[in-house]
């Protein structure tokens, strides 16, 4: 049985030729690139080349990227960077409901650390309601991070126009886009923003290595000390086969990004009209236009998420849910909640997430499985009694 | 998410005794949907020992793993007997279940109880 992988949201396999670029640099060129010696200029060479690779994408400068070790250290150092650094002009920080934990666990910490934190609430398709966002500033709010597209209903949010009421109020502005770059255009410019970040693996680059893009004259506090390198804001000896292998995958996701998120547009609005009319009592979560290319996210009345997956991996089909079931905790994604799920939907919710090799004929026999799944949990469930 | 056992996969696959009774004795309604699971068990008593039992269950797999496991453990045993299986002879039953869905088994102890509760009530009335 072949197996379908539909959770590229979580991760993305790495492309063979970001491995073949990244090889060298765990044995030939092994040289600390904060050395002297020209065994060092190799792999120096190689940050660079890499930096300039991410950063002409983003039409940013070089010297406005720092390599992290992904996402979340991206969206913790933005954050607590800004938090840190202009603490002596304001505490307040806003957010959405519905940014990933990274972000939102980052400004619970900032709470309980004497910073004050507004969480603005979105509409039923995930959007954030941009008049409350705007209501919420304060002459002490320091930063706004809002997401760019949601990881787990997909909705793609207003960046521009948050950028330009934070411009107009003379706020920092920080975007997570671990979810958009690679996937559609992300310009630092275009969206207003001053810090972004970004994640290699969710763009079929190797895990453990990711981006801050910190515009110029920002002022941000280290969060991790002890050497010079990333021009001081990160002590730690770079991850150069992970960062040459993030320049890679760069220069590939781009080169087919337009085609590629065409194509997985129509995949997705195909599955999605397949799976609402075979199966009764399903719903698609998530802004139905404004989502993510690759983003499906169905909930199904009087079952749980967890078993549909356990149910779809028997045919190596491989998804995600928002149920808490799936987790450590008992409550379901924050996300569906701030959609206005109740917590039986929430819980009854499953993510599909295409990627590059995903083809109809995949996703045809997942729409030929599932009505089959959700009908044997539906008819063992006692909350579904139609 | 961490790995069931070969058992829990078996009695998720394939779950035994789902459905309901006709005419029950007892019957134990426990869970939220809030906290994402809700099971209900029905029991059919004969001379005090459980002759048929059958449930549904709205949850994860080892809510439902469970569910069944409990419907095989009762048929058989005397009210006594089964007020003495617990969670932790359902979960045992498993070979176990993850740390993290040790409470899954609560429910399966919890409907039980509830259904045992409920057939001594309609006893006495």
């Amino acid at each position: 049985m072949k197996s379908i992988y539909l959770d590229h949201a979580a991760t993305c396999p790495t492309d063979p030729k970001v491995v073949e670029a990244m090889l060298p640099y765990f044995s030939d060129h092994y040289g600390n690139p904060s050395s002297i010696y020209s065994l060092s200029r190799t792999t120096r060479n190689a940050i660079e080349n890499a930096r300039t690779i991410l950063a002409s994408a983003i039409g940013a400068d070089p010297k406005e990227i720092v390599f992290t070790s992904g996402g979340s250290e991206s969206d913790n150092f933005a954050i607590k960077g800004i938090a840190h650094a202009l603490k002596d002009k304001g505490n307040h920080i806003i957010t959405s409901q519905i940014e990933h934990h990274a972000v939102l666990y980052t400004c619970k910490f900032l709470e309980k650390n004497g910073y004050d934190v507004t969480y603005v609430p979105v509409d039923e398709h995930g959007t954030i309601k941009l008049d409350e966002l705007e209501k919420a500033i304060r002459p002490d709010t320091i930063l706004i991070t809002v997401m760019h597209a949601n990881n787990e209903i997909g909705t793609i949010q207003p960046i521009r126009q948050i950028g330009e009421i934070a411009k107009k109020h003379g706020i920092k502005f920080h975007t997570d886009a671990v979810q958009t770059f690679g996937h559609i255009p992300v310009n630092a410019n275009d969206l207003n923003v001053d810090l972004l970040s970004i994640s290699a693996h969710k763009f079929y680059g190797p895990k453990g290595v990711g981006a801050l893009y910190i515009r110029k004259g920002t002022k941000i506090t280290p969060q991790s000390h002890g050497g010079d390198q990333e021009r001081r804001r990160r002590a730690s000896t770079e991850n150069v086969p992970g960062i040459v292998g993030l320049g890679k995958a760069v220069e590939i996701a781009t080169e087919s990004m337009a085609d590629e998120a065409d194509r997985q547009t129509k995949l997705r609005n195909d599955f999605i009209k397949a799976i609402l009319e075979k199966i009764p009592d399903s719903r698609l979560n998530g802004h139905p236009v404004d989502r993510l290319p690759n983003n499906i996210n169905i909930s199904f009345e009087g079952i749980e998420g967890e078993s549909i997956l356990l149910n779809l991996d028997m045919y190596g089909i491989a998804a995600s849910t928002g149920s808490a079931c799936s987790s450590s905790s008992l409550e379901p994604s924050h996300v569906l909640l701030s959609i206005g799920l109740t917590h039986e939907l929430a819980h009854g919710s499953v993510r599909f997430s295409l990627g590059k090799h995903t083809t109809r004929e995949e996703l045809d026999r997942v729409v030929d499985i599932l009505p089959g799944i959700i009908q044997k949990l539906r008819a063992m469930s006692p909350l579904y009694n139609k | 998410m961490e790995q069931y056992s070969e058992k829990v996969m078996d009695h998720f696959s394939n779950p035994r005794n789902v459905g309901t009774i006709e005419n029950p004795d007892g019957v134990g309604h426990v869970g939220n949907p809030m906290c994402g699971d809700v099971m209900e068990l029905q029991i059919k008593v004969r001379d005090n020992i459980i002759v048929d039992a059958k449930f549904r269950t709205f949850g994860c797999g080892a809510a439902i793993a469970t569910s069944s496991m409990a419907t095989e453990l009762v048929i058989g045993k005397s009210i006594d007997e089964a007020q003495n299986i617990t969670n932790k002879v359902v979960a045992e039953a498993l070979d176990g279940l993850p740390p993290v869905k040790m409470h899954c088994s609560n429910l399966a102890e919890e409907a039980l109880e509830a259904a045992i509760k409920d057939y001594k009530s309609r006893q006495k009335a």
